[in-house]
């Protein structure tokens, strides 16, 4: 075979050419830990999360208490546990769809151009002129708080960088050797993008996912301390540092250990969007 | 082409982009149950005051007509009154906007203050336990959430310490950068985090240039080396992510100024959707792209003074 300028990989062959390093490793080993508590709350929280105790108000960091208990009694350390479930969820759901959708639609506009690619760069023009967090929350002021219309409402929004970030992955690999071979062999538009070109060129994007979730839990976050993500009694950590802004003196607590959940959890994705692009980076 | 053909093309640009947004904006109102109207009014409006909006927006007609309206309506300024306020929501913005402007504007600068230094101290001493220090504490600084950090400084320097005032805007333009402070350092620690990676990676990049060489080659001193050519060379992907970022300023304005009770367009965003004010929200939307496009305006004109090789194509 004749040597191409570019890696010209399928998917079968990425497993064995990668290796993961310790940044990537890191961000899993938290990564698991934080699924763990997502999926299996009850089996670490000593208590629930919604449960009021009028006789324990306000009380520091103790043994009955690892972070403490809130105004309503509340042990802080059970939500921060069961509020890594709704936040997971945050960061999945933010995402899903911005990565699948704007990668085909990103795909499509690289490969075939003229009017989708047209159309994309206008749609492209149009939100990258707004702050992210304004058109978020101007949609969901139209739509109403919770969390199912912030997801719609950064979906519509949010694939537009993915899809970017595919078009100028794919206008290059369309040129590679490979590409064309596939195309004088007569393959059909959609194996080549598929089998042959998908592989390459969803590398920027995968690792923009792994920023997009930090950024998502963040979101999610901001949000709910502005009371228009997820609804009390909910446990979310957004909302409890909101909860927790008015006994900032008093109570610190309250408000600081779910903020260092949300640190962890936005650290922990960083790593694994970091580890990854050193991986998926092409060899030279 | 120059400047001023370039300003003109991009203004073009700007206007059909612009175009569009408006019908969005258009559109989003009728997301809302019920009527625009009632929408608009709140819950406390008359049928007179119903029968009168319907008039002025021209809700009864067709709907290219309504935006023709809507459309004409706005390049006169008159984007609705609000109903939490009582005033005509142009000059609400109008009192606003300066104040958010203001402290973006401080928050980049502070970010810059920040991020140059360090960057340099990083990437000078590439791979030391400074540059790992300095690469740790951006790192959990970018993850960190603003309102968390917005409300560490405002109990720590503002209640407890009592440094800074603890809210509000201050009259004078010395008392605004006193108030200012510690929103304007919430607001650009993100920024900072964010410069002072690329920076570092750019100056680390600039420093391996041949032309550096050639100039300590030349025999100049290091000092002169640094400050004339990899600093020149810094601060243009500096112009670059400020102008990337603005967007994520003045979204993070819109957090800052909610925790810091700032007068500005970002927390009146917040206040009139809790007040349901959707005339105020809709004109924010508008206000906020305009803002953005502006910076962007700059940001490019201000790259092409700076990189000689870079023509207004």
């Amino acid at each position: 075979m004749a040597a191409t300028a570019a890696p010209a990989i399928t998917t079968t062959r990425l497993r064995s050419r990668y290796r993961p390093n310790r940044t990537l490793l890191a961000g899993l080993c938290v990564l698991a830990i934080l699924l763990v508590l997502a999926f299996f709350p009850s089996v670490i929280a000593p208590y629930s999360p919604t449960d009021f105790d009028y006789k324990a108000i306000l009380q520091p960091p103790s043994w009955q208490h690892f972070f403490g208990t809130d105004n309503f009694g509340r042990d802080v350390f059970s939500r921060v546990i069961w509020a890594t479930r709704i936040d997971m969820q945050i960061a999945l759901f933010t995402t899903l769809f911005p990565f699948f959708f704007g990668s085909i639609v990103g795909a499509a506009a690289g490969f075939y151009g003229k009017w989708l690619d047209s159309l994309l760069n206008i749609i492209s023009n149009i939100v990258v002129v707004f702050p992210f967090l304004v058109l978020v929350i101007a949609i969901v002021a139209f739509l109403g708080p919770g969390l199912t219309n912030m997801y719609i409402a950064v979906s519509v929004v949010g694939w537009v960088a993915y899809a970017r970030l595919v078009r100028g992955e794919m206008l290059v690999q369309k040129q590679a050797e490979y590409a064309l071979a596939a195309r004088v062999m007569g393959f059909a538009p959609a194996r080549i993008i598929g089998r042959h070109l998908l592989p390459n060129v969803i590398a920027p994007s995968i690792v923009y996912w792994m920023t997009a979730m930090s950024l998502g839990i963040l979101l999610g976050a901001s949000l709910g301390y502005l009371g228009l993500g997820a609804q009390p009694p909910t446990a979310e950590w957004g909302l409890m540092v909101a909860d927790g802004k008015n006994f900032m003196v008093t109570a610190p607590w309250i408000a600081t250990f779910p903020a260092l959940a949300l640190t962890i959890a936005g650290i922990t994705f960083s790593l694994i969007g970091d580890g990854l692009a050193d991986l998926l980076r092409p060899r030279r | 082409m120059n400047r001023w053909n370039y300003i003109l093309m991009r203004l073009l640009q700007a206007f059909f982009t612009f175009f569009i947004i408006m019908f969005l904006v258009f559109m989003l109102i009728r997301l809302l149950p019920g009527d625009p109207a009632s929408a608009i009014l709140g819950d406390r409006a008359t049928e007179a005051d119903v029968a009168r909006i319907n008039a002025k927006l021209g809700l009864d007609k067709p709907l290219p007509e309504q935006f023709a309206i809507f459309v004409g309506n706005f390049f006169h300024g008159e984007l609705g009154d609000s109903i939490s306020f009582k005033i005509p929501v142009m000059r609400l913005i109008w009192q606003r906007v300066p104040v958010t402007i203001f402290l973006a504007t401080y928050a980049a600068v502070l970010a810059v203050l920040i991020a140059v230094p360090l960057a340099f101290v990083a990437a000078l001493r590439r791979g030391s336990a400074v540059d790992n220090a300095i690469r740790a504490v951006f790192q959990v600084g970018l993850s960190l959430p603003t309102f968390f950090v917005g409300l560490v400084l405002l109990t720590v320097l503002g209640a407890q310490l009592g440094l800074f005032p603890i809210g509000g805007y201050g009259t004078t333009f010395g008392q605004h950068l006193y108030y200012l402070f510690l929103p304007a350092l919430t607001l650009g620690f993100n920024l900072a985090a964010v410069l002072m990676r690329n920076l570092r990676a750019a100056i680390i990049e600039v420093l391996t240039a041949e032309y550096v060489d050639f100039a300590r080659a030349k025999g100049l001193r290091n000092r002169v080396v640094l400050s004339k050519h990899v600093l020149r060379n810094a601060l243009i992907s500096t112009v670059t992510l400020l102008g990337l970022n603005v967007g994520a300023l003045l979204g993070g304005a819109v957090i800052t100024e909610t925790v810091f009770a700032i007068p500005g367009v970002g927390r009146l965003m917040v206040e009139a959707i809790y007040g349901r004010d959707y005339a105020v929200i809709q004109a924010l939307t508008l206000t906020f792209a305009i803002m953005v496009f502006a910076a962007f305006l700059i940001t490019d004109l201000v790259y092409a003074q700076l990189d000689p090789r870079v023509e207004m194509a």
